[in-house]
């Protein structure tokens, strides 16, 4: 009975080719989009959340002058390394305070060049930026403390002056210094803001001090707060320390400031929750579209559909299994629809993620939303009409126009 | 009720005082008022009469696919007016045949799919369903045309397989709504031959519907509709 019920409304799928293929249409559609679209937008979550980690948590960067939007920094004096010394003093719950110059070259390494940027700092920059190393060393106490030509490359840098070979122990020109590679750091990747971050040359402080600027002069000052510390704190006693070392009146302005990463992170959250917020609403549109289609489709050959339950009734069928029937011809066709849209949705993703270069993140509860969405439409639109054709005198259903 | 004597011997189908009204209020209108009908098991009885004179609604009523306004209708006995939509459903599936006036067949499936159809409700098995479903095409003059759909038959074609659909299970009783209503004189002839000898040698009992009287001429007995009523009846010869 079950079996012939089957029977009948595979036969019944296969007779209605035009409308089954529509039917499932409508569900690929839906299921698809959703599922690509939550796919993508999963990935550029993980890649920001993995950016934003880079960085380095709880990190604060100080530097001179009032920050008044992007480029627009007024001038100011620096800080100076008794700054650095007394902001690790005096201020608790720091992890690594790091003193920052910086500059530009040309490194020259065999007959290949690059243009990059130097960074001058201690040991601590490498704590405060999250930076590991990959292969060789930091700097060893007397480097730093005498200005010894030495540096620790980028992979971007290591990419562009050595290939695929080992850089550590080999010597790099810039401008006129020549420089020992004595170690290089892991590779980050692209910054949210779409830097290379792994485009860079650390140096100690005193070296890029001597050989590049020429002043003691100290840039900038980033530092890392304890996990246990909180980055508002620190703000306000660096605030109130710096003031004080600076010699500004009540009235005056900082002429320096204090920024936190986390406020740059949650940027970037909220303009991540704004794409996928966005992308989601696309999404349950097509989910609605495909249902309409489907709705559509369904609707359009009742009158059909009742005619041909007159029939099966006239002949002997028995309501449930008429109803059983059109109720299997739905879900298998549900069903069917909605399998293809997952498998065509994963591998339209899968790619579109490899072409952005984000991870491939498919959430498998947003999958099984989508399916038995689109599927609860193909089933109420292809089983309710049946459901009241069959509950008619046979002659009724017969003359059903 | 005084029929204690009709009850001892019911005939196999009774129809006593059946109406069936279309429309309400001032559009009421009876297609049937008042039919009293007897058939006996294995008759093979005609009815005739102008179109319009309920002759369609009363066979509908006969095959269990409309209710009657009022009335009573026993088939074998039995109250069929008392009947749940499960036990007319299986009146129909296990006893009836039924032959439309319009064919009713189903598009786009093959003409031994739709002769199928009732072995497969009644869970005849697939190999037994198709050699019967094959028989009854040939005995109908449509070997070869198995698997056309009715859009590719011509209209008397279609008429032949829905009567082979209607005899394929053998049942008790069939029903034809003017059977031959679109078949030339001798297709009509066969067919007639056919009906016969289903009554005669399977001893299925024939309720006919037609307006030829040379068709008629087949049966055992001609009853005549007028005005959604029976008005004669008379023993055919
Ligand atoms: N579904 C219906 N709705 C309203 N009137 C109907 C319906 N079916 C039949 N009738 C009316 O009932 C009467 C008998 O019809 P029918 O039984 O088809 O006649 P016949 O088959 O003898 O030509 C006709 O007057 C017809 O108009
Ligand atoms: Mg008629």
């Amino acid at each position: 009975m079950l079996f012939n019920t089957i029977l009948l409304a595979l036969r019944d799928i296969r007779r209605n080719v035009m409308r089954s293929v529509l039917t499932i249409l409508g569900i690929i559609i839906g299921v698809g989009a959703v599922i690509t679209l939550v796919t993508i937008g999963n990935g550029t979550t993980a890649q920001v959340t993995g950016q934003i980690a880079s960085m380095g948590t709880n990190v604060l960067m100080i530097s001179p002058g009032q920050h008044r939007g992007p480029g627009q920094d007024s001038a100011a004096p620096s800080f100076t390394l008794q700054d650095v010394q007394a902001i690790r003093k005096e201020i608790g719950s720091l992890k690594a305070v790091a003193p920052v110059v910086s500059a530009n070259a040309t490194a020259v390494a065999g007959n290949k060049n690059w243009s990059t940027s130097i960074t001058g700092s201690s040991n601590d920059f490498f704590i405060v930026r999250n930076w590991i190393i990959e292969s060789g060393r930091t700097f060893e106490q007397a480097e730093l403390l005498t200005g010894r030509a030495v540096c620790v490359v980028g992979q971007t840098v290591r990419k562009n002056l050595f290939a695929e070979d080992d850089p550590v122990g080999k010597n790099i020109r810039l401008g006129k210094v020549s420089c020992q590679v004595i170690g290089q750091l892991q590779e980050k990747g692209q910054s949210s803001m779409g830097r290379d971050q792994d485009d860079l040359i650390v140096m100690p402080l005193l070296t890029v001090q001597r050989r590049f600027s020429g002043n003691r002069d100290v840039a900038g000052i980033q530092l890392s707060v304890e996990d246990s510390g909180s980055t508002e704190q620190a703000t306000e006693e660096l605030i109130i320390l710096l003031r004080k070392r600076r010699h500004l009146a009540d009235s005056e302005e900082d002429n320096f400031n204090v920024r936190d990463t986390k406020e740059l992170a949650a940027m970037l959250t909220g303009t991540t929750k704004t794409m996928t917020a966005l992308l989601s609403a696309v999404a349950a549109v097509s989910l609605l579209v495909g249902g309409i289609g489907i709705m559509n489709i369904m609707l359009v050959s009742v009158t059909e559909r009742t005619r041909e339950i007159g029939i099966r009734l006239a002949i002997g069928a028995f309501e449930h299994e008429v109803m059983l029937q059109f109720l299997t011809e739905s879900v298998v066709l549900s069903s069917l629809g909605g399998i293809v849209g997952i498998i065509i949705a994963l591998i339209s993703s899968y790619g579109i993620t490899l072409m952005l270069e984000l991870p491939f993140l498919p959430d498998f509860q947003i999958i099984i939303i989508a399916f038995l969405f689109s599927a609860a439409v193909g089933v109420i639109f292809g089983y309710f009409p049946a459901l009241k054709a069959a509950r008619l005198d046979p002659i009724d259903a017969l003359r059903h126009e | 009720m005084t029929a204690t004597a009709e009850n001892a011997a019911p005939p196999f189908i009774r129809l006593r005082g059946i109406t069936k009204a279309y429309g309400i209020g001032d559009a009421l209108t009876y297609a049937l008022h008042g039919v009293d009908l007897d058939i006996a098991k294995e008759d093979f009885v005609s009815i005739m009469g102008p179109s319009g004179s309920g002759k369609s609604t009363c066979m509908n009523i006969l095959g269990c696919l409309d209710t009657p306004t009022s009335g009573q209708y026993l088939f074998g006995g039995l109250e069929v007016s008392r009947m749940s939509r499960k036990q007319l459903a299986s009146l129909r599936r296990y006893y009836l045949g039924f032959v439309f006036q319009g064919f009713n067949l189903l598009n786009r499936t093959s003409a031994i799919e739709n002769v199928e159809l009732p072995l497969m409700y009644r869970g005849t098995p697939a190999k037994k369903r198709r050699e019967l479903s094959r028989q009854a095409l040939k005995i109908v003059g449509l070997e070869g045309r198995e698997s056309h759909t009715p859009g590719e038959l011509s209209g008397g074609q279609q008429q032949r397989v829905a009567i082979a659909r209607a005899i394929v299970t053998s049942p008790a009783v069939l029903f034809a709504d003017e059977p031959t209503g679109n078949l030339d004189t001798s297709r009509s002839h066969e067919i007639m031959e056919l009906l016969v000898g289903l009554n005669q040698e399977k001893g299925i009992t024939i309720v006919m519907v037609t307006h030829e009287p040379d068709m008629a001429e087949y049966s055992k007995r001609i009853i005549h509709f007028v005005d959604g009523h029976v008005a004669t009846e008379k023993e055919a010869a």
